[in-house]
Order: C-alpha cells, then structure tokens, then sequence
C-alpha cells in the first residue's frame, strides 16, 4: 500500500509502482475528472498539480510519487467552481466537447501562480494542451480574465 | 507560491463524497431498462409529449435525441423547445432517451444520428412543435380548471395567467392534467423575429461540470463489478489473429481473462485498464497480415493518380461543352493537380465502451454519434435481437464523426463481455489503437483545368477527382449506380445542401472512384475539405492567370448566386480587402457552400524569409439561415478553424507495410495555442431557410491560408499538408 495526498485528503493505494498516476487516480481513487488522452505527456489531459506544479499525470510513475507531495485535481480546486479560472471559463463558456478542459483548466491555473499577469507570449509558451475542438481563443481570453481577477487567480 | 483551498476541508469532501455517490446514480443516465423506460414513459412523470416533461416543481426536462459531443446542439435544440414552450430558461433541463425506447415507441424521436451538421436544422420543425404543442396543452389545462377559454389565458416564463380572472398558475402545477389531454393537431410556430430565448447568445447548459471534473464521459463509466479491458486487432486492415500465448501473461498482476475478439483482435481483461495494458503491450501475438501486408502510400497515390486521367468518371456537375472549351482557339488553358492525403479525427476521448452481457440482454454504456447504429452494432455482436439490447449515451470526448462512421469499439466491448456473462466489461482503446484502427478522412487527387478566354473570363472547367468514396465503404446501398454523390459536397448544381456557386459556361465535374483498402469515414466537414482547397485555390489561380483581381475575378461568376457572394462581400469588407495589410502580412479568400451554409473567409498571414508561416487572423462569414445561438456559433467557427488547420499544417495519415505509420500526438501533430489565429466571426443570418453550424467554416480556412501563402510567397501549395512543403519565396 502506498500513501498519497490528493486534494488534501490521505488516500491508501493498492498499485504497481511502476502505475501511472493518472491511472491511480482515475481507477483507485476513482476521481475521473482527470482525462486519459495520449500517455506520453503530449497532449496534457491528465494534467495535475504536483506541489503546485503542472504535472503530466500520465508519465509519472507511482513510485516517483510520495505521501507529503501534495495533488491536486481538477475536483480539488475549488468546492463549488469558485476558483477564478474556473468562473473565468464559466463566463467565457469556453468548453466544447470539455474532455481536455480539466487539464487546460489546471494548466491555466499553475501558470497564473507563478506569473500572475502573463503575455501572449507567455500564454502561448505554458498552455501547451491539446484541445481538438479549438477552444484556445476562449481559453487565452479566460486566463487573461482570470489574471484580472484581483489576482485571486493565484490561490491553488 | 502554493497555497491549499480556502475552504474547509470538510465542505470540500462532503461536496466530493456527493458527486461520487451523485455519479453512481447516473447524471441523468438511466443504469437499466427499467428505469430508462420509467423516466420516459412512467406514469409517474407527467410527460407532454416526447420531447416535453414538466414535473410539479416546474422543472421543464426537454428530451434530446441528437448527441451532444461539444458542438452545442443540446442548448440550442434545448432553446428552440423551450421558445415554443414559454418556459422558464433557468428551469430547463436535458436528458437523452435511449434508442431503445426510440424503437419501443415507433421512433417518437426521429433520427439520432449526430452528424453532417444536422442536429438542429434537420429536427428543429418537429422539436419546435413539440414545445408548442405542449404549451397548447398546458394552457388548456390551466383553463379547464378555470372554466374559461384558453385563448383568454396567457404565458410568461411558465406561469399561466388569465388576466379578467386574475388567476394564476404555473405548468409545474398543470402538468399532470395537461399530460392527459389530446395532443393538439393545429401547432403554429413563432415567427423568429419574435423569438426571446432561441437566437439568443446564451451560455452552453452543460457548461458548469465541465470545469469541476463532475461531467461523465464514456470513458468514466462505472459498474459494480466492472472489469476493464484492452485490445489489440491487427495492424494491417484486413489482417487477423493466427495465434497469441495467453499464458504467457495469464499470472500478471491483475489479470482475469485473456480473450479473442472476433477473428481480428485480442483483448486483455484485468481489474485494472492500466493493468489490462501492462499485460496487453507484452502478450506474444501472431499475425496473419492477409492481402494488404505490402500496402503504402505510395501505391495509393500511383493508383488516384491513374484515375486523373481515366476514361471512365461519374459526373456530378456539367454544362455546355468543357472538350469545346478547351480546344477553341484564343483561349488560355491552365492546369493543376492538387492532392488530400488520409486524417484522423483523433478525439481527445479515444474510443470505449462499456457491455454487460447475460443469456437474454446486452446493454452498452457508451460515446456515439448515432445511438440506432450503436444499438446495431451491440444487437449483431451479441447475438440477440434489438428488443433485448440497449445502448445508454454517455458524454462524447469529441466526435468530429468518427463515432459515426463506425461502431468498431462497440462490437469489441460486447464481444468481450460476451465471453464473461454477468461482468460490466469497460473497453478503453489506448491512443495507439485508436490511431491504427481510425476510420480516415478519404484520400483523394483532383485535376483542374480552366479555360479563360481573351479578356480573361471563365469560359470553361473541368474538374477531375480521382479517390475514395465514403459510402462504398460505409454504406455501399446508398451509391446511385455505382456513383457517390457525397463525393460532390459543395459542388452540386442544384439543391438545398451544396451548391456550387460559380456560373461557369462550359463545366465538368467528374470523379473516377478508387477505394484503396483503407477504411474511410466521415471527418467533419467530409468531402467539402478537399473539394474547397481543390476549387477555391485553382479559381485562385486562374484569377492570377487572368490578371484578375481574387475578388473581383469571384465576384464576377458568383452573379447568379446572391448568398455565397453576400457572405464572400461580408468577409472581404470586414478584412479591407483591396486596403494595404499590415506590412509583411498578405491575404487569401475563399468562399464556399456546405450543409446548407454559405461561408466564406479572409486569411491574413505572413512568411519569414525561413520559410515559417504564422496566421495572424482569419475573418469568417456564415449565413446559416437562421441562428439559434451566436455566441456558440462563434465558438464553432473558431473551432473548424482549429480542426481544419490542423489538418492543413499537420494531418497527414501514411501507410508502409500496410500499417499506419502515426501512431500518438509525438508523429500526428495537432495545432496548439501559439498557432492560433485570431478570429473575428460575422453572422449573417439571412432567414427563410436552416443551414448547419458545426462545419461549414472548416472548408474556407484551408483555402483561404493557402491563397495568402501564394500572395506571400508566390508559391502555389497544391498538396495537403504543409509541413511537407518548403514555403520559403519563390
């Protein structure tokens, strides 16, 4: 049994070490918020905090994962929507199809903490995730929106 | 800096502990017959009618048979309901009957199939007279109990009123009695000029739990019990299993059933799809690659290549004499080939489903596009008739038609289930399994030639498409004597869905079908993609061999054809057309007819010196009759915009071996934020007819960047995608 801490909660985990820890949060933990999409960290479903770290869930082995590292998924980023990001994207209504949303929305998050009033260019340079459906302009005017918020938009 | 929520911990997981259970009890995803069949036909819900519930609180639950997979049907289908209805918006809810319960009650609900953007224009007379036959009967009953005539009572936001009376009531209160009335047989509808919810920019209904991780996708279905699987069928199209070693992975952690699916794949089940992965990706398989072992894109190419210049074509367009034409002296003739490889539609979601199979029932929890064909596909695979199968819609992680074309994924997960009765079975392809086993936008070539006569005019054009057909492959019933029509998207002479816009004296269009062993599907925008870039980039050229202006040249033979040039003018005024761009940048048109929509685009883009292309901004316009949503038509356009480029810049589908070569995002590139353009959208909403939304803008972006390319450089790019051409100045 390993031990993590996910959205503040200590969770005991029965998984291979070699588990992604997408898959132990999706199947053990059972939050699916969090999205499979490609498994080589190319496309930025899975994306999670880790320490407050934009994380690419999918390539990151259990073992590499200890219980004082804190996650936090996209169920734990607010208790009712009420992160900045979150009620920026809500304005913007920016989710199509919504399947890489979870992890836009969690990379948008990361960024704003640790560049509060980011450019276009930095946009471009951190939000890397793959969205199919082309929410990007809706999703750049959201974090611009979201960095407008009193700068709430740093809390984690 | 990190710092943890403001909230109390306990807030937090209370709130969490309640999606969990709130997710075992189905987010409006009936778990069985039984109760599916209660939510929509039980006594105890006063339903109106098929697409109208409204329960004692006043809760409206509006039934939605198309498919919501991020195009925003299920709003503005939800909108137009609610607008014959006159109800109260923030008191509307959605839910998807079953396309069992659609045959049960002799398809009430029409047509679930989710594609050739038809959601809304080709169900929204029948939806809209569901919501007003149901005010109809609402009112009614209100009156009944008043004793007084319905034509004296009025409705605002659900609430009944009879103004001499001044009594009032509200359709939660009168639901049961409307409910059993007779449906009404006189319906008028609004005119939309008067319309207060529908054509209105209101915000998405399924937005709010998409942002929180709440929103239940396919592939976050949960069973008790439930095992979960992986698969692997033959790399090479065609090919089946000789043999694989169960054995050898039996005693891997996890592991219960190592099982053949159908001829073609093998499947891994374990407790775990992580687990089911882990033993898949080193169970020795032996394959029998069958016939296409040796297939590469090189021999399909060589293959549409000899049907440039076939004989033998089926004839989609033709007026006067296009050989004439070409052989009167004094006429100019230009010429060029121009090429569309195979796409993937590459849904972030990959395909799934989940089957639970027992001696006299099949239920599948699954994404699909068009549930009737699910539910085919699941009565086949398991052996038992419709009657005693089910398919429950889950949320769509993206479908751009992939999860219309096929079914695949739903005849794997009930041909597992099938050997282990009584267990939920979860099938989640991995992103390389869905990459190998895709059903790919057709590859196809096309000729042109044109004709311009000594002041430069169009005389003539012939327009050759050697590729594949769809249907062939899909739905080969639907060939008219062998030709397929769809290959004409856009192109047609006549009718509602696509018309060609340009009046060209002596035409032909014709296609030599070559169908190489690869299976083909629709790929949202279809055959439009092609047949734009092929069209709008060769009248391009012609312009520029007539020393014609690209607009002018346009304008000149769209004069019988007032609606593609109304949006060509729209999109050429917004951009400043004929004023100087931006110094370095250079623009590109394209106009174009699809799904009943006319668009039409300026792209405005530059090129370095190294050959590196940046689109800086497109200006799009759409007449799609009548819009029911602006701000998500917007959000479409934006995002064909996304679709279609990603397929100009990267898409490319290759085979070797008979395999497909691109296997995940690190050899399929997808287009990300720093290439994304800025988009101004204008709406033109014309009236007295309903165009579709989700496609039409994607056929105008390619060609459009493709013309300012040439403006830029000087280079025509006749070949899809970019990433294989040098755009360095010529």
């Amino acid at each position: 049994m390993v031990q993590l801490t996910i959205n503040g909660k200590t969770h005991e985990v029965d998984a291979d070490p070699d588990t992604p820890l997408l898959w132990v949060i999706r199947e053990q933990v059972g939050l699916t918020g969090t999205k499979f999409g490609c498994g080589i960290a190319q496309c930025g479903a899975c994306t999670v905090h880790l320490d407050g770290v934009a994380t690419r869930s999918c390539v990151m082995p259990l073992s590499a994962v200890t219980a004082d590292q804190k996650i936090v998924t996209i169920e734990g980023l607010s208790p009712d929507s009420s992160h900045p990001v979150q009620k920026a994207w809500a304005a913007l209504d920016v989710p199509q199809c919504g399947y890489c949303q979870s992890g836009q929305i969690m990379a948008a998050v990361a960024l704003l903490q640790s560049n509060p009033n980011p450019t276009d260019d930095d946009i471009n340079t951190e939000m890397s995730n793959i969205c199919r459906c082309g929410t990007y302009n809706r999703i750049r005017a959201a974090i611009k929106m979201a960095a407008g918020d009193t700068g709430e938009a740093t809390r984690g | 800096m990190t710092t943890m929520l403001k909230t109390s911990r306990r807030g937090f997981l209370a709130g969490s502990a309640a999606a969990a259970g709130g997710f075992m009890l189905g987010f409006h995803v009936p778990f069985t017959a039984a109760e599916a069949a209660e939510a929509t036909t039980g006594a105890a819900v006063p339903e109106l009618n098929a697409w109208v519930v409204v329960k004692p609180d006043d809760t409206v639950v509006i039934r939605i048979a198309r498919v919501e997979m991020g195009q925003g049907t299920l709003t503005g289908l939800a909108q137009l309901v609610a607008e014959e209805l006159d109800c109260d918006w923030s008191r509307v809810t959605t839910e998807y009957p079953t396309p069992g319960q659609n045959v049960a009650r002799n398809r009430v609900w029409g047509n679930f199939q989710t594609a050739g953007s038809r959601g809304i224009r080709d169900s929204q007379d029948y939806v809209r007279k569901g919501g007003a036959a149901a005010k109809q009967m609402l009112i009614q009953a209100a009156a009944n109990e008043w004793k007084v005539q319905a034509s004296e009572c009025s409705v605002d936001k659900g609430v009944i009123s009879h103004a001499a009376s001044g009594k009032t009531t509200t359709y939660g209160k009168v639901a049961m009695a409307a409910a059993q009335l007779q449906p009404p047989t006189d319906i008028q509808l609004k005119d939309p000029k008067d319309w207060k919810i529908a054509g209105k920019p209101l915000p998405r209904l399924d937005t709010a739990e998409k942002l929180n991780g709440a929103q239940v996708y396919s592939i976050d279905m949960k069973l008790p019990g439930m095992l979960n699987a992986a698969v692997r069928e033959c790399p090479v199209f065609g090919g089946k299993v000789k043999s694989f070693d169960a054995k050898a992975v039996e005693s891997m952690p996890g592991v219960r059933q190592v099982v053949a699916v159908g001829d073609t794949a093998v499947a891994v089940v374990a407790d775990t799809w992580w687990r089911a992965k882990t033993a898949l990706d080193v169970l020795p398989v032996e394959w029998d690659e069958g016939p296409n072992a040796g297939l590469s894109s090189e021999q399909i190419a060589a293959t549409l290549k000899e049907g440039l210049d076939a004989t033998e074509a089926f004839v989609g367009n033709q007026a006067g004499d296009i050989k004439a034409s070409l052989g009167k002296s004094g006429i100019k003739k230009v010429e060029a080939v121009y090429s569309y490889p195979y796409q993937h539609h590459v849904t972030m979601e990959p395909m799934n489903a989940t089957a639970l199979f027992t001696a006299d029932k099949c239920e599948v929890w699954t994404a699909t596009q068009n549930a009737e064909a699910a539910l085919a596909t699941a009565s086949t695979a398991a052996g038992l008739p419709i009657p005693q199968c089910e398919v429950y819609r889950l949320h769509l992680g993206g479908g751009f038609g992939r999860r219309s074309s096929s079914h695949d994924y739903v005849r794997h997960a009930v041909l597992i289930a099938k050997q282990m009765p009584g267990t939920p079975v979860k099938l989640i392809w991995s992103r390389e399994e869905d990459m190998l086993h895709g059903r790919y936008h057709p590859i196809t070539q096309c000729k042109l030639t044109g004709a311009l006569d000594a002041d430069g005019n169009l005389d003539g054009l012939h327009m050759r498409i050697s590729g594949q057909s769809i249907l062939a492959n899909i739905n080969p019933q639907g060939l008219q004597n062998g030709k397929d029509p769809a290959t004409f998207q856009g192109l047609n002479p006549t009718g509602t869905e696509g018309v060609l816009g340009y009046t060209v004296p002596n035409l032909l269009i014709d296609h030599a079908m070559r169908n190489p062993p690869v299976p083909p599907g629709f790929w949202r925008g279809v055959n439009n993609n092609q047949n734009a870039i092929y069209l709008e980039c060769f009248v391009d050229e012609l312009a520029h061999a007539a020393g014609k202006d690209p607009l002018e040249f346009r304008r000149k033979l769209l004069v019988n054809h007032p609606k593609h040039l109304a949006v060509l003018n729209a999109v050429a005024e917004k951009a400043g057309w004929g004023t100087p761009a931006p110094e370095g940048v250079y623009r590109g048109l394209s106009q174009h007819m699809g799904y009943g929509s006319y668009v039409a685009a300026c792209a405005e883009v530059s090129v370095s010196d190294s050959g590196d292309l940046k689109i800086h901004r497109i200006v799009a316009a759409t007449d799609c009759g009548h819009a029911v949503n602006p701000q998500q038509i917007a959000a479409q356009v934006e995002g064909s915009f996304v679709y279609g480029l990603t397929a100009l810049l990267y898409g490319e589908i290759t085979l070797k071996d008979g395999r497909v070569q691109q296997e995940n995002f690190d050899t399929y590139q997808m287009m990300r934020m720093d290439q994304m353009p800025a988009v101004e959208t204008i709406v033109l909403p014309s009236g007295g007819f309903w165009g579709g939304v989700g496609e039409p803008t994607i056929f105008v972006a390619a060609p459009a960047v493709l013309n300012a390319i040439f403006a830029a450089t000087g280079k025509r790019i006749r070949s899809v995608p970019l990433a294989n051409a040098d755009l360095r100045k010529a």
